[in-house]
């Protein structure tokens, strides 16, 4: 019989693993929460999305052409998965959100975890007015809609990933005002030892940064480093920000203090990796919070495999490359077979690339730009000062969760769990959820009804 | 080709295959839920924060971001 590989998650890395897997003889099943495959990188709409917004298509083509020999479950959320007899993935298929979706199990003789990333914005005064987005927000809209978040953007935050936002938001119409970069002009000299799209050592790479950046000149968009949105100004949407100059550790510096009108404020800070499946499959996790593998991709759980950025933020073609190993060897495959080679140079390749990437990575003085209102938990709208109280007076981690509700909201954390973190100096616990997306309480139910493996204690 | 929807009432319009938020930015709107007073519209774009969620046909807590708009579909606010 054949070996059945279950991937979880369709952008590049487990494409590329779906493609390798049938290579390599598997059955393959490929469930992803969006309408169509792709993941972010590649998130279209066949006739809304404007083609000059996308990368590699023609290798995305190929990959979805692939698919035609898989079972491809799209519009399925995975909510739980189970490795302790064997992998067992419980999903619901239908629209978002809707009330009667249908419930799936599928067992698997191994699964590949490539659930991704999503955008981390750090909390700044007024982040909650309307008009703010993540810069993923921004781009999702682009692509996937043919909207432009506002008339004039500010895009801020960190990483080459505000590029392609900013040449996305001018594609669809909208005026992106500056770009915002805190990566000192220092740190991206060490870093990089030039210009993020000069950067020559990796193939592809530098012609797709050289790009966006000729596209910031054709707009006579700004790019501004080392510096950072501080505040976010208006009364019921956005109508300005304030920019400041920061230090190397991300603290703002007092006088420098200059003030942009906008309508839209785009925030992407870096990403977070979606660990929570393979938190639940019992992988091991760096202490940086990505999932650990070794050359084969395999995690710590016999037949389970992971790739993309939840092993580590690397973009899209180290993604591919990973995913491809990750795929070949889940469905049995011997990574020293010669299909391997390219994969695992590219690997290498794109790796070093991820390592300038860490140029862009999160100082710990971002805290300073909070005041004492500034909302941290957006589910719940608890303020800095209301979780500082608590961190003095309730000590333990579940303490302050349960007094503040911060993490506890509908996004049960993912949105402000690592920035609640930092502030308070501890882990939190907030990225282990027993529930992997958003299921109603009926849905729950109506699968510990069906199912006829679930245990007495399911519901 | 062009689809109606409603939202608290109003006609608005999208283009097919356009996410709920979709339509509502591209009408004009930047929130459409309350909380805790505040005005809130779409924030992450790719269904992690919970920050867009409408009420579609009577169905609650759907995200705007994720959920493709529908002709005829009644969209209402949130408050909470």
């Amino acid at each position: 019989m054949k070996r059945r590989v279950v991937i979880l998650g369709a952008g590049p890395a487990g494409l590329a693993a779906a493609q390798a897997a049938l290579a390599h003889g598997a059955d393959v099943v490929v469930i992803d929460e969006g309408e169509r495959v792709g993941g972010q990188f590649w998130r279209h709409h066949d006739t809304l999305t404007d083609r000059r917004l996308q990368h590699q298509w023609a290798r995305f083509e190929r990959l979805r052409g692939a698919l035609e020999r898989a079972t491809v479950h799209a519009s399925t959320s995975v909510w739980r998965v189970d490795t302790e007899h064997g992998v067992r993935v419980h999903a619901l298929h239908g629209p978002v959100d809707a009330v009667d979706r249908e419930p799936l199990v599928i067992d698997a003789d191994a699964l590949v975890i490539a659930t991704g990333a999503h955008d981390r914005a750090l909390p700044v005064p007024g982040w909650t007015l309307p008009g703010v987005t993540t810069a993923g927000a921004a781009q999702a809209l682009a692509k996937r809609d043919g909207v432009a978040l506002g008339g004039r953007t500010v895009v801020a935050g960190a990483g080459p990933f505000l590029l392609p936002v900013a040449a996305s938001l001018a594609q669809v119409g909208g005026e992106v005002v500056e770009v915002v970069e805190a990566a000192g002009a220092r740190a991206i000299a060490r870093g990089w030892g030039r210009a993020p799209w000069q950067f020559a050592g990796v193939a592809g790479k530098a012609g797709e940064l050289g790009e966006y950046a000729l596209s910031l000149a054709r707009h006579r968009t700004p790019y501004r480093i080392g510096q950072a949105v501080t505040r976010i100004h208006g009364e019921r949407a956005v109508e300005g920000v304030t920019i400041q100059r920061v230090d190397a550790r991300w603290r703002p510096i007092a006088g420098t203090e200059r003030h942009v009108e906008c309508d839209a404020v785009a925030l992407g800070h870096g990403f977070t990796p979606r660990i929570e499946a393979a938190i639940q499959a019992g992988c091991a996790i760096s202490p940086d919070r990505f999932v650990v593998v070794d050359a084969r991709q395999g995690t710590s759980v016999a037949g389970v495999f992971a790739a993309g950025e939840v092993t580590g933020i690397g973009g899209a073609d180290a993604a591919l490359a990973e995913g491809a190993v990750a795929g070949f060897a889940a469905a049995g495959g011997d990574p020293a077979d010669a299909r391997m080679r390219g994969p695992l140079a590219a690997r290498r390749r794109m790796h070093a690339f991820a390592a300038r990437l860490a140029t862009h990575d999160i100082a710990p003085g971002w805290t300073a730009w909070l005041d004492d209102e500034t909302i941290m938990c957006r589910c719940e709208s608890v303020t800095v000062a209301r979780l500082t109280a608590a961190a003095g007076a309730a000590g333990s981690s579940r303490g302050i969760r349960l007094a503040t509700r911060a993490g506890l909201g509908a996004c049960q954390g993912r949105t402000c769990g690592r920035s609640v973190e930092a502030l308070l100096g501890r882990p939190l616990g907030l990225d282990r959820r027993p529930v992997l997306s958003s299921v109603r309480i009926g849905e729950l139910a109506a699968c510990a009804d069906e199912a006829p493996a679930a245990s007495a204690d399911a519901g | 080709m062009t689809i109606r929807i409603s939202f608290d009432g109003d006609e608005v319009l999208g283009r097919e295959g356009q996410t709920i938020a979709g339509v509502l930015l591209a009408s004009g709107r930047r929130s459409w839920r309350t909380a805790d007073g505040e005005e809130r519209g779409v924030f992450c774009g790719i269904g992690v924060c919970q920050d867009c969620v409408v009420t579609v046909n009577g169905v609650g807590s759907v995200r705007a971001c994720q959920r493709t708009a529908c002709d005829g579909d009644a969209i209402e606010r949130e408050v909470r």
